[in-house]
């Protein structure tokens, strides 16, 4: 195998002192930028990117990427701990995450997260080894059609396959709709909605929303139900670590089916949302039990974090060998990578041999030492929920506002943070979901645009969705997927399933 | 390694031959604005200068590189227009500065803003997939023979793509659906991939995707041919490239690359910005960049700038004028 041989040689260029401390200087640091709301992996390495420019291009992009992965890692502790996601792909895991948290499992949770983090992280990384030539050209393959059915296939699985009620999660899903419309229209190069406010030209981002939606909602509940965070300490220790990794096995469908879907949606740009959702969503409906997803489910955890960290790693794939950034993140290495004199593109993984294979090792390495580096330090983040509420919602509170200052730097953000709380706590309180607004509000943009290039471009005829068999299948399979209870109850009628508990009457 | 002792030297030099420092310095880290995303064209050259200043030592505080490329770059104007007085933000301009305010009714005006320098020219060239027609000739027919318009990639709507794509229609008679991506880089890859048929990309956006033999340059929208000889692919330098007038298609486009501070700075910070950008053109980053992308040198501060930008304004007034993409 050659790619074994080049990989083995990878390890050998990163296997020093100085590329080891390097990494887990990134890997504390990335920790602590995950662990801030909205400061998160972009601007993390954004702000360390200077630092890294003395350095030689293999040692600079391992402490970038160890930055990363800290980040990623240190995304899933706030979701978890706060319901605050530090990325947008955390935010299905709070669905479950918090609930546990809630219940003292917060160690549990914590380490189910890492530990699926690191199983998608690896299954990509061994897709990027031996397959990279051969993915590349698929990402090839996606045009504006290709691009619309996947966000298509993402909405539709959200309303056929939620558990909420139909109208609720089709009401949600369009009022984010609406919102994301708001700025500049890139198809017809004009405004919209923006009022004349120059502080609406922007559009509305989505980590502010997102930020203050679960977080100061979320205050603003325990507020008004309780003053004290729920949950207390759990029993820490290695024993709940090798608990989890005991029952790790039998959720080994949930972790291959999240690592497929990652890997799948990865390789497209802006996949790893769509892709954490989508790997939540169907972890639900194949679950034997799934009224307890949403009240604190282990596999409500094990199954976004994997998705999103299988496609978060294999976003690095179009983004070495096409030179498209697959994540906010990703484009900022890609400028660190031009700023050293490399041009990602196809000729990456031909004309720098060295650096290339040097950064698939890093991942392997950076995620093996990640994780241990993260178990470690569970008992010290789990610990936080025994600080008195009184105390700790102020900080909160704080850190919510700085990271959505730091996002834009716009003091604007702030207000509108607090603003989207206010929604927040309303749609809690009369039971709208939101995690179809905010998929609505951060895919809607994107979603619309492909479909409006690719109707320029086949003369505005719809059959341009089932013009090749990609897209073809991909269309019809979003359209089964919205239609999926009725067609559940038809098969169920006719005998030919059981009928998984209908969810529509 | 090498890169490293090559910037060292650069930076001995400067030390040795820079009279005393200006009068004014600034005192913060200097923000460099970025009217557009990650990876783009601006984004790599704003980096490149960061780089460049950092490594020569040119200034005592930091530089960091800030991202405002939101409703399609009017972020980082309406960004710069509020921050009047303000002399630790320079701004790196293109062609928007003219464009958005009449495609969009973005109420800036360059006039506003203090010139600094215009740091360099950049090109756009005719692309088609490698696996397409080989002339301009063959590719026009090729248009004009289909039966659905061909599909041309650009970056945003009513822009210099755009433009570029409106004039070419009008020169050579063939229709064309133009396809507004987000960056130059989707562009790139779309054509790749065979979703479109052409882009009018700048060198530096298409550039892996040519070596990589892929897609192939038709012609550049200049008077004279690009000067670079180096060879980029195994067979082509840029110089290699015709222009599209040679073609006979008479179309032509130049864009700025300049910076700019916000209004209200004192004589002395500007100063000291022009003497500072003076010296990033000096370095051996800048000129590695400049050969690499394509891009047209060229330095022009003061009277000579204005003059540049009153004339390209007028220029480019017209030209989306004749497009037809002045909002009423």
């Amino acid at each position: 195998m050659e790619a074994l041989g080049l990989l083995l040689h990878g390890f050998a260029v990163l296997l020093t002192w100085k590329t080891l401390v390097l990494m887990m200087v990134g890997l504390v640091l990335g920790i602590f930028v995950g662990v801030l709301p909205g400061l998160g992996g972009p601007n993390g390495v954004a702000i360390l990117l200077p630092l890294t420019f003395t350095m030689d291009p293999t040692s600079a992009i391992v402490m970038l990427s160890c930055i990363y992965w800290g980040a990623l890692f240190g995304g899933a502790i706030t979701s978890i701990l706060f319901n605050i996601p530090g990325e947008a792909w955390s935010v299905a895991t709070t669905f479950d995450g918090y609930p546990m948290a809630q219940q003292g499992r917060a160690a549990e949770a914590l380490t189910a997260a890492f530990t699926s983090s690191f199983v998608g992280s690896l299954v990509a990384v061994l897709l990027i080894t031996f397959l990279a030539p051969m993915i590349s050209s698929f990402a090839l393959k996606f045009g504006p059609p290709e691009f619309f059915a996947v966000y298509l296939l993402t909405f539709c699985s959200f309303v056929g396959l939620g558990r909420e009620a139909k109208h609720k999660t089709v009401i949600s899903m369009s009022l984010g709709l609406l919102l994301a419309g708001i700025g500049m229209d890139t198809v017809s190069g004009s405004l919209r909605m923006t009022f004349g406010s120059p502080e609406l030209l922007r559009g509305i981002n989505f980590l502010v929303a997102v930020i203050g939606l679960f977080g100061i909602s979320e205050i603003l509940l325990t507020m008004e139900e309780r003053l004290a965070l729920r949950g207390h300490a759990a029993s820490i220790s290695l024993r709940v670590v090798l608990g989890v990794w005991k029952d790790l096995p039998k959720y080994w469908v949930t972790l291959l089916r999240s690592s497929f879907i990652g890997c799948w949606l990865g390789i497209t740009p802006g996949g790893a949302i769509a892709a954490s959702f989508m790997g939540y969503n169907l972890a639900k409906r194949f679950a034997k039990e799934p009224e307890g997803f949403g009240k604190g489910r282990i596999e409500g955890v094990f199954a976004p974090e994997t998705a999103a960290h299988a496609s978060g790693t294999s976003a690095l794939l179009p983004m070495l060998a096409l030179g498209i950034p697959g994540s906010g993140t990703a484009a900022i290495l890609l400028g660190g990578l031009m700023v050293w004199g490399l041009n990602p593109g196809p000729l990456l993984f031909v004309e720098h041999k060295d650096f290339v294979w040097g950064l698939i090792a890093s991942m392997y390495l950076g995620n093996v030492v990640g994780l241990v580096l993260v178990l470690t330090t569970v008992p010290i983040f789990a610990s936080i929920l025994r600080v008195p509420f009184a105390a700790v919602a102020p900080m909160i509170v704080v850190s919510c506002a700085i990271g959505a200052y730091a996002i834009q730097n716009a003091m604007f953000d702030i207000w509108l943070m607090l603003g989207f709380g206010v929604v927040g706590y309303v749609f809690k309180k009369i039971g709208i979901p939101l995690a179809p607004f905010t998929l609505a509000l951060v895919l809607g943009n994107r979603a619309e645009d492909a479909f409006r290039l690719s109707m320029i471009g086949s003369g505005g005829t719809l059959k341009v969705f089932w013009s090749n068999g990609l897209v073809g299948s991909i269309t019809t399979l979003a359209i089964l997927l919205l239609f999926w209870p009725v067609i559940d109850n038809l098969l169920a009628r006719v005998g030919l399933t059981h009928g998984t508990r209908a969810t529509s009457p | 390694m090498r890169i490293l002792v090559k910037g060292v030297g650069a930076a001995m030099a400067l030390l040795l031959s820079t009279p005393a420092v200006a009068a004014w310095e600034p005192t913060k880290p200097v923000e460099i604005v970025v009217a557009a995303g990650a990876g783009g064209a601006s984004d790599q050259m704003a980096r490149m200068m960061q780089a460049a200043i950092q490594k020569n030592n040119l200034m005592k505080q930091p530089m960091v590189v800030s991202l405002k490329g939101g409703a399609s770059g009017a972020e980082a104007l309406m960004y710069m227009k509020s921050s009047e007085g303000d002399p630790n933000k320079v701004l790196i301009a293109y062609s928007l500065i003219y464009m958005l305010p009449l495609s969009a009714k973005i109420p800036f005006n360059w006039r506003e803003l203090t010139p600094v320098s215009v740091v360099a020219l950049d090109q756009f060239v005719l692309w088609d997939n490698s696996a397409g027609p080989k002339t301009l000739k063959d590719f026009v027919a090729a248009a004009k023979a289909a039966s659905a318009p061909f599909k041309m990639g650009g970056t945003g709507s009513k822009r210099e793509d755009h433009v570029l794509t409106v004039f070419l229609e009008q020169k050579t008679g063939a229709k064309f659906s133009y396809l507004p991506y987000k960056s130059g880089g989707e562009a790139a890859t779309q054509l790749v991939g065979n979703h479109t048929e052409a882009n009018v990309n700048n060198p530096s956006e298409n550039l892996e995707v040519w070596r990589a033999g892929q897609v192939r340059p038709l012609c550049v929208f200049d008077r004279e041919r690009i000067a670079y000889t180096t060879k980029v692919t195994d067979t082509q330098s840029w110089a290699d490239i015709p222009t599209c007038k040679e073609e006979g298609v008479d179309v032509q486009y130049l864009m700025l690359r300049a910076m700019f501070l916000p209004g209200k700075v004192t004589p002395e910070q500007q100063a000291f910005y022009v003497d500072l950008f003076h010296k990033v053109t000096q370095t051996a980053e800048y000129k590695d960049y400049m050969e690499k992308q394509a891009l047209k040198p060229i330095f022009l501060s003061g009277k000579d700038m204005v003059q540049f930008l009153e004339e390209d304004d007028a220029l480019n007034k017209s030209l989306m004028t004749e497009a037809g993409f002045v909002a009423k």
